[in-house]
């Protein structure tokens, strides 16, 4: 049985259809890649099933349950984590208390105005951030951080809720090509370890085929291809709109707005 | 249908003067971002400078109208001054640190136009050929009335075009919309800043001097203007000039047409438009999101469990405070029971502005509730201290829960205004609502139980009261809840996306902060044996807002160091001649030395003494 | 950084309230100490005058050896108008400066802090300039005497002039607060006491200081009032009569208005001066009779200019204090609300006064007349001295309306 099923998910901006009837199934621990060029509608995509747009249509079922039109706190309830594009993290605490935070709202003690936070569930905090190889910057701010690191802190902390399905937007963007690589095979490792889905979105090819079992390639809004690194490769569309030389430059409102 | 139509006409003319003092406001806010409490003042100065002017040239009328221009242009200087002198070294400060800056000016100008124009109101003269009425369906209206109906979207048509056609105007523009963008750009900030200043500054000016035909100059200008300033230009959206003209005649001409069936209405209607359309559109008629947020600034430290040499200082410093009945004479306890009181006010603002990320322009809404339900729970209720120190509290609590719902669905400069309106409106019911809140004539004879009735023995239980509070809060900040919260104000996406329900924990803070400042009015009511409206007013707010600036947003003890300095200040200069000029003199020293409050001020000190002490001993 | 930090909260708490505690002036056996309250900076246009008249007394009074051989010392400060910092303030004056009693404040909610404070605090306060009737009479209480003719007694004189009018249909515009409502409703009373034929159609209730003129002005004139009493006052007035001029609204039809006779409302309204309103005030150096000649001359040598109704009210101010030192046995306060009852000011520049024992209210008066521009300087005319005995109810009646003690 498949974790997540997304049926018909179309999304205007105006008269622009940002996203249009896009849909696809994905299998417990899969990799899952949406690529496609600027514009092409992923993160637009990822927002609605992360409930931060609600899509004009079209359903997202997360284990037969439709969580369309929760908000993204109620989705992560149900195990869907997240990290974005753009870093956001929680920059006047240090790395081990952003990791802290998802813990204690992971264990329901958000209201708690009495405990001292600092000394809640360190050592799930340490271990979360070992894993990510973030140990040695367990005790410095958060506004320090490299951008880098910023994203393995991101990773850390949605682990912190034992997610089923992992949505990482751009998980390498503006890494260096050394680090990217290091970054995915961490995320890898993990996803392995502990049997998750993912789906994340990726302008670097050679992360995507790298780990992505399966890969969707949107255009302009369309699911134009679907299928493993190879199929990908091979498909004529696709070399076309996006591999091909001349990459399409669409307008980026989209992926934007 | 003559009279109705005569009726909106005055409204216009009033709209008109509304909007020519809103919209240098929403002009200085939009580009540089900052609260400029000191508009009213500049207004006040464009006025009696007109008065100077016009009453010396023996007003025709080239003498009358080159004063207006006149008055404007050394307006604009002066406002020029305030940029290039103070403002331009502050914008890395915090948000909102500025306005304390704004706040000293306030002081400062007061006196200097006492010392200047004397204390008696001026009256000068009428514009020379408008000085009449004309006929409209035989109706008299004054033909200056008409001038300024005029005068008004000639204004907005003038900024229009600068802000449309010039290249300067269209980098305003630009900034307004992001900052950041024009940086990107290229462009020479100050250079900009310093002009949307000049410009905004001669157009307070402009203000003022045409109001010289319909009003008295007088010292009381700058305060009467600088609420009412502000809700036009929240309303029309911050930054936004034409919709401060769309909110001034909004208010004006509702104003014009209440008067007819409500005439008590017009202490608190702008504060109620602005509390609907804020309800209804978060960021004004025409604002943007994001356009009522101050440029971001330097991050802040992470929290940090007091040293063992830090506890034991502050356990020297409270143990110093609970012997002073000992040393010091019964007065020193009552000024300290006012320290207390502040104290615990301004770390309750702080608790909501430092910590939740929501500033608040009118957090003594709660703490004057608290001061009132524990009057009320003595005099209507007939309860005893015991019962009226939990029923304060309680009010303020109550009323934290109902304005907060409303005040965490905005967000930045936005939300402060809501809370403002809040306070408005619960200044306008109390001081209306004479048979249960005693009016202006407020509450009296609300004084302490028999045993607590000794300076000592009510000493010692504020100092339980308040130094608990300010426990209970640190205690607060330092636990789950305050950090989620904290984490909210740092990043809302974030909270979202580890699954917290900001709002709810936001709605939460707001209703801790309003029972702590409840608490707060609680105590002080005991302490004065009276209350009064003044408790609910802009004034008390302001007071706790600079305590907190002044001393530190991003130190926990900051608001506990700003409530100290501004109290004890305070009570010494008051007993000086001048005494604003100085109170504003010294507020204006401490911001230049202390860009980031009195806790960054003081930590900077500490590490240049240690190297200089450090040097000292190598050599 | 928190050690330093709480040190340095340490130093300035430490040090400050003792700098307070050592730099204000001991009080010296040989001397009476006495503190005074007023809004100094808030209101400066009226506590200034004020401030000169009760300077000018007491250097009289000192000058001509003091009371009973010792000096009198006034400790004066500024409330910065508002009623907490006033009760701070009256708390030092008795405990730290050793105050015999307090007297001043302005403001009407001042005013009333500070008669609750000495009400709680078993000292003498006399109210000199605050207007409001609830400090005699609803919230009066054992310690609080008022020299200044009340919102009452003064409404009353104009509604005795006023019911010789033929105007039936009334309008009234008063500042939306205490003073205002106080005053409307006390002209109402005693007008439709007078004359029962009087109907009101109409009231504007503009917020104290931030009227809108015009559109008042036009609400008046559109309930077609046969005339007007009118209780706005300083800017407000200003801004009134301007825009009530412009669009006719005084044409035709008298207006009746509560203090605007007093140089601090009427001297800036200039040559826009309204002619024939009838007014409460104070003529000034008008006034012939010696005691006020010798005052005024007095006042004007000292000051370099002429006396205004704060002056006045801060004068008798000082010689109520003078008489009741004078028949004071001690300085107990006992002893000195002993005194005060029913104490007699003999002689004063508005002429002799008492304290009613019955409600603490002074029986000083006002002036009641019109105004007029006289050689381009707006002044009283045609006025007469009302004796405030005249428009005070009975004592045993005024008694009846305070607090039972």
């Amino acid at each position: 049985m498949s974790l997540l099923k997304v049926r018909g998910l179309t999304k205007k901006f105006g008269g622009l259809v940002a996203v249009g009837d896009v849909s696809f199934d994905l299998a417990r621990g899969e990799f899952l890649a949406l690529i496609g060029p600027n514009g092409a509608g992923k993160t637009t995509c990822f927002n609605m099933i992360g409930g931060y747009l609600r899509p004009d249509r079209g359903s997202v079922r997360l284990e037969g349950r439709d969580i369309v039109g929760l908000p993204p706190r109620r989705i992560w309830r149900m195990g869907v984590g997240r990290t974005f594009q753009i870093t956001e993290t929680f920059r006047s605490m240090t790395v081990r208390e952003n990791v802290q935070m998802a813990l204690i709202s992971h264990h329901r003690r958000s209201f708690d105005m009495v405990s001292a936070a600092a000394k809640l569930y360190v050592a799930e905090a340490d271990a979360l951030l070992a894993d990510t190889g973030m140990e040695a910057h367990a005790g410095r701010p958060c506004s320090e951080l490299a951008y880098g690191d910023l994203k393995r802190l991101e990773l850390a902390i949605a682990m912190a809720h034992k997610p089923r399905l992992l949505l990482m937007d751009e998980p390498t963007a503006g890494m260096a090509p050394s680090e990217r690589v290091a970054l995915m095979a961490l995320t890898a490792g993990i996803v392995a370890r502990e049997g998750l889905s993912v789906i994340f979105t990726e302008h670097d090819m050679d992360v995507v085929f790298a780990h992505a079992h399966r890969i969707l390639v949107l255009n302009r809004g369309r699911l134009i291809a679907e299928g493993t690194g190879d199929e990908i490769r091979a498909d004529a569309t696709v070399r076309e709109v996006y591999l091909g030389g001349g990459a399409i430059r669409a307008r980026d409102e989209a992926d934007h707005a | 249908m003559s009279f109705y139509f005569a009726q909106l006409l005055t409204g216009l003319a009033n709209a008109s003067s509304l909007f020519l003092i809103a919209c240098g406001l929403s002009i200085i806010f939009g580009v540089t971002r900052i609260v400029n409490f000191a508009h009213g003042s500049l207004f006040m100065l464009g006025a009696y400078i007109a008065y100077s002017v016009v009453t010396r040239l023996d007003a025709g009328v080239f003498g009358f109208w080159f004063g207006m221009l006149a008055a404007a242009l050394a307006v604009g200087l002066v406002g020029l001054a305030m940029e290039f002198l103070i403002l331009r070294r502050l914008y890395r400060a915090p948000e909102l640190f500025q306005l304390v800056a704004t706040f000293g000016l306030v002081l400062v100008i007061q006196d200097v136009a006492l010392a200047i124009w004397g204390a008696a109101d001026l009256l000068g003269p009428r514009a020379p050929g408008l000085a009449r009425a004309v006929r409209i369906f035989g109706e008299p209206i004054p033909q200056y009335d008409l001038a300024l109906i005029g005068i008004g979207p000639l204004v907005l048509a003038g900024i229009w075009l600068l802000f449309h056609r010039t290249r300067w105007g269209i980098l305003v523009r630009a900034a307004t919309q992001d900052r950041d963008m024009v940086g990107a750009l290229g462009v020479n900030q100050n250079w900009l800043f310093s002009a949307a200043f000049f410009l905004g500054a001669a157009l307070a000016g402009l203000g003022g001097a045409l109001q010289i035909p319909r009003e008295a100059v007088s010292l009381q200008m700058d305060l009467n203007v600088i609420a009412e300033a502000f809700v036009v230009v929240v309303i029309g959206g911050m930054g936004s000039v034409a919709g401060a003209f769309v909110a001034a005649v909004l208010i004006s001409v509702l104003n014009a047409f209440a008067v007819l069936v409500f005439p008590q209405i017009s202490i608190v209607l702008p504060f109620v438009v602005m509390a609907v359309v804020l309800v209804l559109r978060p960021h004004g008629l025409f604002g943007k999101p994001g356009s009522g947020h101050g440029a971001p600034g330097e991050p802040e430290a992470p929290l940090r469990h007091m040293s063992g040499r830090g506890r034991m200082a502050l356990a020297a410093l409270v143990l110093a405070m609970l012997a002073s009945p000992a040393v010091a004479g019964d007065f020193t306890l009552i000024l300290l029971v006012d320290l207390l009181v502040a104290m615990l006010f301004a770390a309750s603002l702080h608790f909501l502005m430092g910590v939740g990320g929501m500033v608040s322009f009118g957090h003594a809404a709660f703490f004057g509730i608290g001061a009132y339900g524990a009057a009320l729970a003595v005099k209507t209720l007939g309860l005893g201290m015991g019962g009226a120190m939990l029923a304060g509290p309680l009010a303020g609590a109550l009323g934290a829960l109902v304005f907060g719902w409303f005040c965490v669905r905005l967000s930045g400069v936005y939300l402060a205004m809501l809370t403002l309106a809040a306070a408005q409106i619960v200044w306008g019911i109390t001081f209306q609502w004479q048979d249960v809140t005693g009016g202006d004539d407020g509450i009296l004879g609300v004084w302490p139980a028999p045993w607590a009735s000794s300076d000592t023995a009510y000493f010692y239980l504020a100092a339980a009261i308040c130094l608990g509070g300010i426990w209970a809060l640190r205690r607060v900040v330092h636990s789950p809840f305050g950090y989620l919260l904290r984490g909210g104000r740092d990043s809302p996406v974030r909270a979202e996306a580890i699954g917290l329900d900001l709002r709810r924990h936001q709605w939460a803070g707001f209703t801790l902060a309003g029972t702590l400042a409840g608490l707060a009015g609680t105590v002080f009511a005991f302490s004065k044996g009276s209350v009064f409206p003044d408790v609910l007013g802009i004034a008390q707010s302001v007071d706790g807002l600079i305590m907190v600036l002044l001393g530190g947003i991003h130190a926990l003890a900051g608001p506990l160091l700003g409530a100290g300095v501004f109290v004890l200040i305070e009570d010494w200069v008051s007993r000086l001649d001048f005494w604003r000029f100085i109170f504003g003199a010294i507020i204006l020293a401490v911001v230049l030395l202390a860009p980031d409050g009195l806790a960054g001020g003081l930590e900077r000190l500490r590490r240049l003494l240690r190297r200089t002490t450090g040097g000292g001993a190598a050599r | 950084m928190a050690r330093l930090k709480r040190r340095s909260l340490l130093g300035a708490l430490a040090a400050l309230p003792m700098l307070t505690t050592l730099a204000g002036p001991a009080a010296a056996q040989d001397r009476i100490v006495i503190g005074e309250i007023n809004s100094y900076t808030r209101l400066p246009a009226f506590t200034e005058p004020y401030k000169k008249g009760w300077q000018l007394g007491l250097e009289e009074i000192n000058a001509g050896g003091g009371i009973k051989g010792q000096e009198i010392e006034v400790i004066s400060r500024d409330d910065t108008g508002d009623p907490a910092t006033a009760i701070r303030i009256a708390e030092e004056m008795i405990s730290k400066d050793e105050a015999t009693m307090i007297f001043g404040t302005f403001l009407s909610n001042i005013g009333l802090a500070v008669s609750d404070f000495s009400k709680q605090n078993k000292t003498l306060f006399l109210a000199s300039e605050p207007l409001s009737d609830a400090i005699v009479w609803s919230n009066g209480n054992r310690y609080t005497y008022r020299l200044r003719p009340s919102t009452h007694m003064q409404a009353a004189m104009l509604a005795e002039e006023a019911a010789k009018l033929d105007a039936v249909r009334w309008a009234t515009v008063a500042p939306n607060y205490a003073y205002g409502r106080d005053a409307v409703a006390a002209f109402k009373a005693e007008l439709t006491r007078l004359r029962p034929d009087v109907e009101f159609v109409e009231e504007q209730w503009p917020p104290v200081f931030k009227i809108d003129a015009g559109s008042t002005v036009r609400a008046l004139e559109a309930a077609k009032p046969d005339a007007i009493y009118n209780v706005t006052f300083a800017g407000d007035l200003a801004k009134f009569v301007r825009e009530g001029s412009i669009r006719m609204l005084f044409e035709d039809r008298p207006v009746v208005s509560l203090l605007s006779g007093e140089p601090e409302y009427l001297l800036p309204l200039g040559d826009e001066t309204p002619d024939g309103w009838i007014v409460t005030g104070y003529p000034g150096t008008d006034i012939e009779t010696e005691a006020h000649q010798a005052f005024a001359q007095a006042y004007i040598d000292r000051w370099g200019e002429p006396p205004m109704t704060g002056s006045i009210v801060g004068y008798n101010s000082m010689l109520s204090i003078k008489a009741l030192l004078e028949k004071a046995e001690s300085l107990e306060t006992e002893d000195l609300l002993a005194a005060m009852e029913g104490l007699e000011v003999p002689s004063s520049p508005t002429g002799p006064f008492r304290f009613r024992a019955a409600d603490h209210q002074a029986t000083m008066g006002a002036y009641v007349g019109r105004t007029a521009l006289v050689d381009g300087t707006p002044k009283m005319v045609d006025w007469v001295y009302a004796h405030g005995a005249d428009y005070l109810p009975s004592e045993a009646e005024a008694a009846k309306m305070r607090p039972a003690e």
